[in-house]
């Protein structure tokens, strides 16, 4: 018997060396406000670590943001990473500075979601309810 | 993945079994609760430590100094960190991994965060299940992280056999205003960040206050410890396997183990209780009603609270006869 609708717990993680978290903190909060448990790992995660953290705490959505322009050699190691543990039934969405020329091949390595400065954290919220894996 | 499946992998120290095995007995799934029953003749080897305190003492950062000079010793390591949830959104926010870094490429090191789940209960019922998750898997050592107030502390205090009580030099006030408590279910007592002014004097607060609290088996020792720092851990792990070895084989040991599992099964069957009865009243439609008669003052709360629990109560009577 669950007494209760489970949280979608998230991991949010900064891989590669750009210190800039604000909007990171930005999105963990919105989505803490939203009912979500919401794990942050801090800056300079490296795609090991946030595996690592993702298989832990058994999430359901990894959210990464990154601000440096690794995102072509960052992303697909985490994907890697996550692979290599048999995490593979997380969602995966990105934010920070990501070109738009990049979008599709982002999508392609497995990121659902892209999104860049501007974005409203309801479209976020949204698309983390909708796209959440059933877990339990 | 089922329960028996999962169990075993869980016991052969598969990482994913034990993580998705957590998520079941947090979100209190039939697949947890067989899990449980499955592993409980394979717990109790663990070396199981809760970590308490107010907010702001040090905490974490004590919980991964102890962890490393654990894995020094060459122990093992299973983290359980909990933090609050929203009372309003129920969300939360979990950064205990944030001062684990050092600790988050070791494979010996397992840490689990966890939210409160606030006042809906039930985190001393988690808390349990979990730290038995991770002594079934195999860890020699298990901490558990707790929010540091209130009676859900007293309780989840029951899930691990070595409380350490950190607090700071700064707390004077504080240490006053805990005399009863959280006094009471400390092992061990820290007092962190002991590089700053007034740390005797804490020690010799907490040592006046153990002083009124009588003799008994075990005398709590006070220790000072600079967690960031990583000074003063070797006597503070010391002093914990000093008391598991308490624990274990003194005179009183089997008297104190049963008095630990039955406020076990207290603290498990008063949550239980607690859940059962206000699914109920709510299904039933009894509280609403109830809340309208003590907002509009023609009820008093206490006797709304009696009345809740006689409709919940004549509700299963009628139930089990049906049946």
């Amino acid at each position: 018997m669950t007494t209760q609708e489970r949280a979608i717990r998230v991991l949010i993680a900064k891989p590669g060396l750009d210190g800039h978290d604000r909007g990171a903190k930005v999105v963990a909060r919105a989505l803490r406000d939203a009912g979500m448990e919401v794990i942050y790992t801090g800056i300079r995660q490296t795609p090991q670590m946030i595996a690592e953290a993702a298989l832990q705490e058994d999430v359901d959505v990894v959210g990464l943001s990154i601000l440096s322009g690794a995102h072509l050699e960052l992303f697909p190691r985490v994907v890697e990473e996550l692979k290599s543990r048999g995490v593979e039934d997380v969602l995966l969405f990105a934010g920070g500075i990501i070109p738009q020329d990049d979008i599709p091949r982002v999508n392609e390595i497995g990121f659902k979601g892209v999104f860049g400065p501007g974005t409203n954290t309801n479209d976020i919220i949204e698309f983390v309810r909708n796209n959440a894996p059933q877990r339990v | 993945m089922d329960a028996p499946d999962l169990i075993a992998r869980l016991r052969e120290g598969d990482r994913r079994a034990l993580a998705r095995s957590i998520t079941h007995v947090e979100a209190d799934t039939a697949i947890g609760r067989e899990i449980l029953a499955g592993i409980y003749p394979h717990t109790g080897r663990a070396i199981t430590i809760g970590v308490t305190g107010s907010a702001g003492v040090g905490k974490s950062t004590m919980v991964a100094a102890l962890a490393r000079e654990q894995r020094r010793r060459g122990r093992t390591v299973g983290i359980v960190a909990v933090d609050p949830s929203s009372p309003f959104s129920n969300g939360a926010i979990l950064g205990d991994r944030i001062r684990m870094q050092s600790l988050t490429s070791d494979g010996g090191v397992f840490m689990r965060s966890m939210a409160s789940r606030g006042n809906l209960g039930g985190l001393s019922e988690m808390a349990t299940g979990v730290v038995d998750l991770m002594d079934a898997a195999g860890f020699d050592v298990i901490i558990l992280e707790t929010v540091g107030a209130g009676q859900d502390e007293v309780e989840v205090a029951t899930a691990t056999s070595t409380t350490v009580l950190v607090t700071t030099p700064a707390g004077g006030d504080e240490i006053q205003s805990m005399k009863a408590g959280l006094m009471e279910i400390a092992q061990v007592m820290v007092v962190n960040k002991s590089d700053i002014a007034g740390a005797d004097t804490a020690v010799m607060q907490l040592k006046a206050l153990l002083a009124i609290a009588g003799p008994r088996s075990w005398e709590p020792p006070i220790l000072k410890v600079v967690a960031r720092d990583d000074q003063g851990l070797d006597a503070l792990v010391d002093a914990i396997d000093r008391h598991q070895t308490h624990v274990r084989e003194s005179e009183h040991a089997e008297a104190e183990r049963r008095a630990l599992v039955q406020s076990q099964i207290v603290a498990l069957a008063r949550a239980s209780i607690e859940r059962h009865t206000l699914a109920t009243a709510r299904e039933q439609g009894v509280l609403a009603g109830l809340v309208e008669e003590v907002a509009a003052r023609t009820r008093d709360p206490r006797d709304a609270a009696e009345a809740l629990v006689e409709a919940v109560r004549l509700h299963w009577g009628r139930e089990a006869a049906s049946r």
